[in-house]
């Protein structure tokens, strides 16, 4: 029969001095295997012989605000050419004096985002606020009424273009996604025929193609006399394209839905319409939030394609300022400002999104 | 359940199989295991009871290195467990262990699951390995199922699998790691009366658990850890009937 | 109480439905409608071209593929000049395209794993930064990539007189990649058929040890058997073909290198723009797969006292690339139809070859239309492919 004693442990007992602190960590993690400490030392080794020579050039020896000329006779990295430029960048042809207009479509769209980032603001008004907000984005690029003056679509251009395709695509392209989606479940061998086609028809191609099919095609669809402007169809292609993309998230979330939704649903007595808008529709867009949002990002990226059918988005005015001989060597200076660009945009949302798909994952 | 109180809870007599020395563990600052001594005797069968976070599982992990320990000494068999990598595969091939989320390999056979470890790591022939598992499988009572895969089973056979599993290497010591905590109440039963089974052939078994009409039956020493202590260890009788210090009559009081 | 009989007869054949309340039938008519409305909207557009090509003298049917195409393509696998119709103009693009998505393909999953792998590191300094690498990348318009390669060779990299010499018979400059090749010789054709032969030695020896290790439980070191084969055949082929060792060196001749291989920049941009792209994607696609496999799968096989290499070839391998295989194919279609933008550095691919073809003969709808078949057949290829992997490999559950 054997008995122990608590032992109070009356000394406190420390754990090894090597596993604690910033010592403790670093060994844990840099230097606890031979092959990692290797690895660390190789890799510290790359840094010290890339890192400053990258930082010399882009900080200590770089040019802000200068002419092209005094940038010329530099070796470091010359920003000057953003800032000389700034306006054509992010404005493309839209007229001097009215360039507050875009500005103030593009600050609602961003108070818009930020709004719809917390979740308890999402309601039935939120939707309301958000066709509000695009009509009155649209408004102000096109003006024409409530004294703005009008502004022809040929002239806009630059980041409000890049960030109107987007996100005009996929308010649009998000209904007929759902609709595609819930042709493509449905058990009519016509519907469902015809949705799959689509899907993957559209799936199946590169956005180029569908781009040059809406710039040369597509005129040849209308009857004669009846022209559209090349945004409108770019726009188009770009809907059509989003939709096909949009419909297979929501199919996905569609087919997490359990059965037993759909029968008491019928149980109830509503009918499919009624089924799909208040009980499958809800719970399944819900779901697949995290994967709409990557697909913003997706139509955020894509319409920088817009520059192959002459389209002046952010990429293009950006190409157009360095076919300038003045400026013409400092390309990378102004790629990387445009890349700086896309990548905030697209990483907020990104890190949205994986923030959204912890929350949903817990609270479902 | 077979009354076993009358022919094996006498405590063996015979070598030690397992040695804990002076065994301490932290994770980070967390000292999760606190001077732990423990001696098992060959055939002897130890369960182990405590409450969530008492390290009971941690403890049985450190024994098949799954978990290491930062201080003290773990001797398996003769042999003492530290980094050298030989050892820690010697040792994992003499111990087996059954988790409590069975752990089967999906992407195999139930035949594929138990022949596994004995090609692999003790080389035997297909055929031989083969034998050894259809006949642990008829051990377990499961050898009809021996061609389907494990996503085929309910959890209770899933579990019994697990444990011929273990059994196809031919260990020296079972540990078993809350191996019917993630079962539903009806399949509890096969998998103990398995294990009591085992129990009744003389293996040396290490069991974490709540299951204390197996610890009264089976047991030849209960365990009762909290806070990364051993508190008190006692015969089942005595442990239950008697037991000395305050938190284990709180412990047994919340759950008998 | 009587049951209300008069409602009801027995006996009685069972009521009509009027169709208007047959679901069967709702749903017939409602199909009929959508076809009847698509019909229409076909019919329309169709008459709607018809007529405006008839305005604009513009051909129909496929016809021009037999004419010649007066361009020239920069790149070419095959012979090709103005002179050839542009059928084969369109065939040389489309060779184009598959070379650089094969290439691309291979050196992505190469890269893309190794970044996965080291993303799930337990070294926190390489996976950090690879974690750094993959959020970039995956964050900017690969458009945008591949305008800043080739920006980065046509202005950064020197003319050909100062090019850069990182390692003897290399050389970059801005008319592109050139490096020394071996002499033609007739020994590498032999070198060749040595990897083949290799190869089937390889494969009949891996039955073999799997046949003995069943027999005998003795386990035969095949990965290093096969590795010194896969290199000593080759090896050997060509010490008995009398070891040359003559290479073609790019020798600087006026404005430009004569002799080696040469990569054109737009080649190089192009491919090191969709590598470095898609290869994030796939690092996230590799590090999800070898994260499905739980803990517990790589504990029990522990405890059975496997080896590691044993627990990653038996256990978990199997199972990542159960998760890993079907959104690596989607990455690698990604990758195919990325390669359509060469059309804008320049690089003739199909859709940059059928864009210049439609540009010459105007008939922009064969045109579209060609390409999007092109594309289309290598993603139906790539779908069947996936289907059939995903119902070879799907986990049997009840």
């Amino acid at each position: 029969m054997e008995k122990v004693d608590i032992k109070q442990i009356e000394t406190e007992v420390k754990p090894p001095v090597a596993s604690k602190g910033v010592v403790g960590w670093a060994r844990a993690n840099l230097f606890n295997t031979w092959f990692n400490s290797i690895l660390t030392l190789v890799t510290l080794f790359v840094l010290w012989k890339t890192v400053p020579p990258f930082f010399r050039w882009a900080i200590v020896d770089s040019l802000w605000f200068s002419t092209g000329e005094a940038c010329r006779g530099t070796e470091g990295a010359c920003w000057s050419v953003i800032p000389a430029n700034i306006r054509f960048i992010l404005f493309g042809f839209f007229p001097y004096q009215l360039q507050w207009r875009p500005l103030l479509a593009m600050v609602i769209l961003v108070v818009l985002l930020f709004y719809s980032r917390d979740r308890r603001h999402w309601n039935n008004s939120l939707v309301y606020a958000w066709v509000a907000g695009l009509f009155a984005m649209g408004l102000l690029m096109k003006g024409g009424i409530l004294g703005l003056v009008e502004v022809e679509s040929t002239q806009w251009g630059g980041l409000p273009l890049t960030l109107m395709l987007s996100v005009f695509g996929l308010a649009a392209a998000y209904p007929l996604g759902v609709v595609l989606a819930l042709g493509r479940q449905s058990k009519m061998p016509a519907v469902k025929a015809l949705c799959v086609v689509y899907i993957e028809m559209i799936r199946g191609v590169p956005l180029i193609t569908l781009l040059f099919m809406s710039s040369i095609v597509f005129p040849l669809f209308l009857p004669e006399g009846v022209t559209v402007n090349v945004i409108l169809r770019a726009q188009v292609a770009i809907i059509m394209f989003t939709a096909a993309y949009i419909a297979e998230v929501v199919r996905g979330g569609l087919q997490g839905m359990s059965t037993g939704q759909y029968e008491a649903a019928e149980s109830l007595g509503l009918n499919y319409y009624q089924t799909m808008r208040l009980v499958i529709l809800p719970q399944a867009l819900k779901i697949v939030i995290p994967p709409t949002v990557s697909q913003l990002i997706s139509a955020l990226k894509d319409t920088s394609l817009v520059v192959i059918i002459a389209l002046y988005d952010l990429l293009k005015t950006t190409q157009s300022v360095l076919s300038d001989p003045s400026w013409m060597a400092f390309s990378s200076e102004a790629y990387i400002f445009v890349a700086l660009i896309y990548f905030f945009c697209c990483y907020f949302m990104s890190s949205y999104s994986r923030r959204l798909e912890k929350e949903l994952d817990t609270g479902l | 359940m077979p009354d076993n109180n009358t022919t094996e809870n006498s405590l063996p007599t015979g070598d030690a199989i397992i040695e804990i020395i002076g065994m301490h563990k932290w994770y980070g600052e967390f000292h999760v295991l606190q001077d732990i001594n423990l001696t098992v005797k060959k055939k002897e069968r130890i369960v182990i009871c405590g409450p969530s976070g008492s390290g009971k599982s941690t403890l049985i992990r450190c024994i098949n290195r799954l978990e290491e320990h930062q201080r003290g000494k773990i001797i398996v068999d003769g042999i003492e467990l530290t980094n050298d990598v030989k050892n820690v595969e010697k040792i994992r091939a003499e111990v087996g262990m059954v988790f409590q989320h069975f752990n089967l390999f999906p992407h195999l056979t139930i035949v594929e699951n138990l022949t596994l470890g004995p090609i692999w790591v003790r080389k035997t022939p297909k055929k031989e390995a083969e034998e050894t598992a259809m006949y642990y499988l008829e051990k377990v009572h499961i050898a009809e199922q021996a061609q389907k895969f494990p996503g085929q089973l309910s959890g209770g056979q899933q579990q019994r699998v697990a444990i011929a599993r273990s059994l196809c290497m031919k260990p020296n010591v079972m540990l078993f790691d809350e191996p019917t905590s993630a079962l539903d109440p009806e399949m509890i039963k096969e998998v103990l009366d398995v294990m009591i089974d085992l129990a009744q052939e003389g293996m040396t078994m290490l069991v974490v658990t709540h299951e204390m009409g197996f610890a009264k039956s089976v047991a030849h020493r209960v365990l009762f850890m909290d806070y990364g202590q051993i508190v008190e260890q006692n015969t089942p009788s005595e442990f239950f009937d008697n037991p000395q210090h305050d938190r284990t009559k709180l412990f047994l009081s919340q759950i008998l | 109480m009587q049951p209300n009989q008069d409602k009801v007869q027995r006996g009685a054949p069972p009521a009509t439905v009027p169709f208007y309340n047959d679901p069967k039938k709702r749903a017939i008519l409602f199909q009929i409608v959508t076809l009847l409305m698509v019909g229409l909207l076909a019919f329309y557009l169709i008459s709607n071209t018809l007529t405006n090509l008839d305005k604009q003298s513009i051909a129909t049917g496929l016809g021009f593929l037999q004419k010649e195409s007066a361009f020239e393509i920069g790149e070419s696998p095959i012979p090709y000049s103005a002179a050839d119709t542009y059928g084969r103009a369109l065939v040389v693009g489309f060779l184009n395209t598959l070379i650089v998505s094969s290439v691309g393909i291979i050196i992505t999953i190469i890269l893309g794993t190794l970044l996965g792998i080291a993303r799930l590191s337990t070294n926190w300094l390489v996976s950090k930064l690879a974690g750094v690498y993959i959020e970039v990348l995956q964050d900017i318009p690969v458009l945008l990539q591949l305008f800043f390669w080739y920006a980065f060779f046509y202005n950064i990299l020197p003319s050909p007189r100062s090019a850069l010499n990182p390692i003897v018979g290399v050389f970059l400059s801005n008319r592109g990649l050139v490096f020394a090749v071996p002499e033609a010789h007739p020994v590498y054709k032999y070198m060749a058929i040595a990897v083949v032969v290799a190869g089937v030695v390889i494969y009949f020896l891996r039955r073999w040890a799997k046949q003995r290790q069943a027999r005998t439980g003795k386990i035969f070191p095949v990965l290093r058997v096969s590795l010194a084969l896969v290199i000593g055949f080759p090896l050997l082929t060509w010490a008995i073909g009398g070891a040359p060792t003559a290479m073609n060196v790019p020798v600087l001749k006026g404005f430009n290198f004569i002799g080696g291989t040469n990569i054109s920049p737009e080649f190089t941009a192009l491919l090191l723009g969709l590598i470095l792209y898609t290869a994030a994607f796939v690092a996230e696609v590799v590090r999800a797969g070898i994260q499905s496999v739980s803990k517990g799968q790589t504990e029990a096989a522990m405890s059975l006292g496997l080896k590691s290499a044993q627990v990653l070839n038996q256990v978990i391998l199997p199972q990542a690339l159960r998760v890993i295989i079907p959104p690596l194919t989607s990455q690698m279609l990604n990758l195919t139809k990325n390669s359509s933008l060469a059309v804008a550095i320049g690089y003739p691919d199909f859709v940059s070859v059928a864009g210049t073809t439609i540009n010459q003969t105007g008939q922009a709808i064969e045109g579209v239309a060609l390409m999007m078949v092109v594309y289309l057949t290598l993603s139906l290829l790539t779908s069947a492919f996936m289907n059939w992997y995903n119902k070879k490999t799907a986990l049997v559950e009840r």
